[in-house]
């Protein structure tokens, strides 16, 4: 196992009261575990809300954990997510989904780029010109883009950008939260197929976040689907989408336009009957407080939250 | 076309900002009409001029920089020569609008119920009381569980979902002929998002309106549009019934398109890249076919000098000739790898 995270929770305290004491907490992420394989693409898919970003943020160390492991190549990398001598912090990458907000605008597209390497490598300044000429390169831009700023490039330009400055250090894992949702249809397909490029060129492993079921289908091998801080279902891409078992699951799909007009009159008609299924199968699907049910196995790699009192999968 | 149908129509429509003392045309000559019971989906990617053209409909530019030219017909008045004064009469009475972003389109410190009431005190002659039932009545129509209370709550307190829903209620307050509505679900979640399209398609069903669907999504196209047109660089440049365009569409901006939608059904297939940029307002290539800088393969024999929409079915427009000769660059092997700048 390359990486495992080990009922990872996020707790935010709620404060209020005469003395502003904790009253109260929220359960952004609330026991989630996962394991990854190296050159693997795992999907998070929910709506927003449901603790998929904060997941994200708190894997590479952007958020506090509450409790939970992450174990890194066989060592508990939990308390060192922040630690600059460890390798867990050079070999974990981040793709954020506004590629503009997340670069600052005074600087040039090569310091930008040199600052993963400032931090991780200790390359002379030849090497390190060097190298953003590489990287430059294999994100299809041109050398002379270096001395530009980011406001001089287009959203998919800044997003490939975005992508080198995530892929400087040679990293293992990349965690890229919507990074195509900010995109037009044409230029989200050029990120993407970029994305796959470099994935199988570096046997990068992928945590693809994103609200969007079409996008992380075509991305990901396996898919987690999140409500509440919690999964409802998780499965290969196969499974989750031939064989969906959660009701969640089930109205999420059926909620996703197909590009096809045809038979659409049918399709409305099996949303609306989801719906009310899910409407009535409420309480069966989640326990009192409204917290989604343990996982259970109902094959190797197929997960579904299930009331342990009921023996059949709901 | 049936005339007596026809509820708008919009006929040769120039719209240009000015920047630097030149107007430059973000809507470049497109002709429309909308009937009634239908729903009419405008889609392009960003700078098209989609929302320039529904926003020059309803009269909402800054006069001051934008030059407006061309017929926008309503029931034989043309609502791009009005005065705003006469454009009040109009707006929210007969046609209305739904903003993609229900949280700005709403005022903050207005309760739900006053927002709603405000176009029934501009337009009906309805008593303090006849208004507040009417304000009920919408909320139900549109599917707000206890509208009592919602209507005496603050934007703040809804959902995304909810304000969405209450942003329509305003707009069909007054029961408009047309709606025009501008990406009115994609800052929604999906599940929220079939929930407003159904309901949008309820209420047309209801009102008999004619709705102006302005998207960039064309699985919400698929959903609930009848009739389609694509927008590139200001120009309409394909037109037809929705079934006609998905199972046959003609434009090679069209086929690019559709090829770069991750498919729910293709895996680990490459997706269409198109190549180049779309040029920005000023850029704009104002002569010849706008698209062909894009499709560099195809030879230039192929396009039009002026091109026009040709129909080529009934129905079904397409502009330029190019279509008749375009083939995807990957079709002949070779440079897929290629990125376009």
């Amino acid at each position: 196992m390359f990486m495992q995270i080990n009922n990872l929770k996020v707790h935010y305290p709620v404060r209020g009261g005469f003395f502003n004491r904790v009253i109260d907490h929220v359960h952004a992420v609330d026991g989630i575990t996962m394991e990854f394989e190296k050159g693997k693409a795992y999907g998070l898919v929910g709506e927003s809300g449901c603790g998929k970003s904060t997941t994200g943020k708190s894997i590479i160390g952007l958020e506090k954990i509450t409790s939970g492991k992450i174990i890194y190549e066989g060592e508990d990398v939990t308390n060192k997510r922040r630690d600059r001598k460890s390798a867990y912090n050079r070999d974990i990458q981040m793709i954020f989904q506004d590629s503009h907000s997340a670069m600052n605008p005074r600087k040039r597209v090569q310091d930008i780029l040199a600052e993963p390497i400032r931090n991780f490598l200790k390359l002379s300044p030849q090497e390190e010109r060097r190298r953003i000429n590489e990287l430059l390169a294999i994100v299809g831009m041109p050398e002379d883009s270096r001395l530009k700023y980011p406001h001089e490039f287009s959203g998919g330009q800044k997003q490939r950008l975005g992508i080198a400055r995530a892929i400087a250090t040679n990293p293992k894992i990349i965690i890229a939260d919507e990074p195509v949702s900010a995109l037009d249809l044409s230029v989200q397909a050029q990120v993407l197929n970029f994305m796959k490029d470099i994935q199988n060129e570096y046997g990068l492993t992928y945590l693809f976040i994103s609200h969007d079921l079409g996008v992380v289908k075509h991305m990901c091998d396996h898919i987690s689907i999140m409500y509440k801080g919690r999964f409802v279902e998780t499965g290969s891409t196969g499974e989750i989408f031939g064989n969906p078992q959660h009701i969640y699951t089930k109205r999420l799909l059926s909620a996703i336009p197909e590009v096809s007009p045809n038979g659409r009159e049918e399709r409305k008609r099996e949303r609306l009957n989801v719906e009310t299924h899910y409407q009535k199968e409420h309480s069966k699907s989640f326990d009192e407080k409204g917290r989604v049910f343990d996982l259970v196995p109902i094959s190797n790699s197929h997960f579904v939250a299930a009331s342990p009192t009921s023996k059949e999968v709901i | 076309m049936k005339t007596t149908d026809e509820l708008l129509r919009i006929r040769d429509l120039h719209t240009g900002f000015r920047i630097k003392d030149t107007y430059f045309d973000a809507v470049d000559g497109v002709s429309l009409s909308l009937r009634k019971n239908e729903i009419l989906a405008i889609v392009g990617e960003s700078g098209c001029g989609k929302s320039t053209l529904a926003t020059s409909v309803i009269g909402l530019l800054d006069r001051n920089k934008t030059r407006i030219q061309g017929e926008i017909l309503y029931k034989n008045k043309n609502l791009a020569s009005m005065t705003e004064d006469e454009l009040n009469e109009i707006r929210g009475l007969d046609i209305s609008m739904i903003f993609q972003d229900p949280l700005s389109a709403l005022n903050p410190l207005m309760r739900i119920g006053d927002q709603i009431e405000e176009s029934l005190i501009y337009h009906t002659d309805l008593t303090k009381e006849q208004r507040r039932e009417r304000v009920i009545e919408l909320l139900n129509q549109v599917g707000i569980r206890n509208p009592e209370r919602v209507a005496r709550q603050f934007p703040h307190q809804l959902s995304g979902g909810m304000r969405q829903r209450v942003i329509i209620a305003i707009a069909i307050s007054c029961k408009p002929q047309i709606i025009i509505a501008d990406e009115p679900t994609t800052a929604l979640d999906v599940t929220i998002q079939a929930q407003i399209l159904d309901l949008l398609i309820d209420l047309q069903n209801e009102t008999g309106a004619g709705i102006i669907l302005i998207t960039h999504d064309l699985g919400v196209v698929a959903e609930v549009a009848d009739r389609v047109a694509v927008m590139y660089a200001g120009e309409i440049i394909e037109e037809a019934p929705v079934e006609e365009l998905f199972n046959n569409p003609k434009h090679p901006y069209t086929r690019s398109l559709f090829n770069s939608i991750p498919q729910m059904n293709e895996e680990n297939a490459r997706l269409n890249v198109i190549e180049g940029i779309v040029p920005s307002l000023i850029n704009l290539p104002r002569e010849g076919c706008r698209f062909s800088s894009r499709i560099s393969w195809i030879p230039e024999e192929a396009h039009e000098d002026n091109p026009t929409l040709h129909e080529v079915s009934p129905g079904h427009f397409v502009r330029c000739t190019c279509w008749k000769h375009f083939h995807f660059k990957s079709d002949i092997g070779g440079s897929h790898h290629v990125y376009a700048d």
